[in-house]
């Protein structure tokens, strides 16, 4: 079965499809969804490792001598206090303080940063970070020349460490180096979507396959298996990480997405600034909660939830939970009644099913 | 997979073993495996009278709901109680064990309308 001619590939493609993935449409790229099993790969990353291709994510390089001017204007964290080869998360907003996209940012140099950006925003991020650019720094679209592989889990040092002579275990969580996979060149940087530790790899697209076939014999007997955007997706929910498109997108705000950690006043202005200001000073209005379903049945996107028999708000993402045994989601409430012990109901196919609010994350895995 | 020659098929991925007046209804092979991890199953409660290609249920996977349709209109006399602890035996033994509803049929011509073995899997394709 091939895939229709209009979806966009990463070099792996067919990597995956030798593995027996199952592909799917995502965003418009034609991704592997499960090899093995969504619940089989997530348990492999939550215990051993898991290796995902994530080469359709995008990547836009800001250099020039004011470039921290630019990423700090466009960006909610402050990337002034980045040194070189650290990186942090952020949130890339629109004047009303809703999110164009969120966004990783990694120091390359004093005057060159690296952010790596959602797949199916790389080129809106791309047009808003160039309309904000008045420091004359080079923007650049560079997704086509990145491949990028996550490897992800408890043993994930341990396999990648074969295979580069960057010491891996000095490498401080949201740090990265520039060094070699096999001998040839990769960006590595200890970051990940999963809730465990492990390493985000970024390498040109033509030997992609090589890394990644290098990658999956190096870690054959230590438990690590290829794992696809499905098993990301539940890892990612239990870790309590947000997806845009479903707990943020243009018309929420940071601080309602509990992402007020990402958001650093102090540093100076910032695109969607005032806005967030006046959200802070007039009281928001919604707040994102974690919930466990308590009755028989999976609340999921988009599903309605009701407090006290009234419409409240809804699920933006939720399902399984495989590390839990647990069928959990995230859901926007009114801030007022988003805490934590909450008795909540969410609509499944028409009938209000028992669930409850509860902390966040619902998975943290022991350091 | 071999599919029971005995059964017979919907172009929903449903299988239909009659036995006297009442149907044994489950999903097949193909269904189970386009569907991922099944973890959770949603059947009718005995007694609830279902049509042909109405929807009367669902599966759900981790990543997706999808429904179930009635192969076959009538009343539901039993439901597979085994599946709300352990839908996961969808994944395992479709075609036996995971059976999921006993329908008592309304209109016993509707079977004729059903697949055989071979010309399902010749539907899936191969």
């Amino acid at each position: 079965m091939s895939a229709p001619a209009e979806l966009l590939k990463t070099p792996l493609n067919s990597v995956h499809r030798e593995l027996g993935a199952r592909m799917v449409d995502f965003g418009g790229w034609d991704m592997p969804m499960q090899y093995s099993g969504i619940i089989d790969e997530h348990l492999a990353v939550r215990q051993a490792a898991g290796l995902f291709d994530v080469s359709h994510m995008g990547e836009i390089e800001v250099r020039g001598p004011q470039a921290l001017d630019l990423v700090n204007y466009i960006s909610t964290n402050n990337a002034a206090k980045l040194q070189t080869g650290q990186a942090h998360y952020a949130g890339l907003l629109y004047e009303h303080g809703g999110f164009v996209d969120d966004i990783l940012v990694h120091k390359v140099a004093g005057d060159h940063f690296f952010l790596c950006v959602n797949a199916s925003n790389q080129d809106k991020d791309y047009a808003h970070i160039r309309s904000h650019n008045r420091w004359d720094c080079t923007v650049e679209n560079a997704g086509p020349r990145y491949a990028q592989v996550a490897i992800q889990g408890p043993r994930a040092l341990e396999i990648l460490q074969k295979l580069t002579a960057t010491d891996l275990t000095a490498m401080k969580y949201y740090w990265f180096a520039d060094g070699q996979v096999s001998g040839r060149p990769a960006r590595i940087a200890r970051t990940g979507y999963t809730g465990e530790d492990g390493f985000e790899i970024y390498v040109d697209p033509s030997e992609a396959a090589d890394r990644w076939n290098e990658l999956l014999r190096a870690g054959r007997d230590l438990g690590l298996k290829p794992a696809g955007l499905g098993a990301r997706n539940t890892l990612r929910l239990e870790a309590k990480m947000a997806l845009y498109g479903h707990e943020i997108d243009a018309s929420i705000s940071p601080l309602e997405a509990d992402l007020g950690w990402i958001v650093k006043f102090d540093k100076g202005d910032f695109v969607g600034r005032a806005a967030l200001e006046n959200q802070k000073a007039a009281g928001l209005k919604r707040k994102l909660i974690g919930f466990e379903m308590r009755g028989r049945g999976i609340g999921r996107d988009g599903y309605e939830v009701h407090v006290d028999g009234v419409p409240a708000g809804w699920v933006t993402s939720g399902g399984p939970a495989p590390s839990l045994n647990k069928n959990i989601g995230l859901c926007y409430l009114p801030t007022d009644q988003a805490q934590v012990g909450r008795p909540i109901k969410i609509i499944i196919r028409n009938q209000p099913v028992e669930a409850i609010t509860v902390q966040t994350p619902f998975y943290k895995r022991s350091k | 997979m071999t599919y029971p020659e005995n059964y017979g098929y919907t172009k929903e991925h449903e299988w239909v073993s009659v036995e006297g007046g009442v149907c044994v209804v489950g999903i097949t092979f193909h269904a189970q495996k386009e569907l991922g991890d099944i973890v959770y199953v949603d059947l009718p409660r005995p007694n609830t009278a279902v049509e042909a290609g109405k929807t009367f249920g669902s599966v759900e996977s981790v990543k997706a709901v999808s429904d179930i349709f009635a192969p076959v209109s009538g009343e539901v006399v039993e439901v597979n109680q085994a599946l709300a602890d352990a839908p996961e035996m969808l994944n395992e033994k479709p075609h036996d064990a995971a059976w999921l509803v006993k329908i008592k049929l309304s209109n016993p011509e509707e079977i004729k309308s059903l697949m055989s073995a071979a010309d399902y899997q010749s539907y899936l394709g191969g």
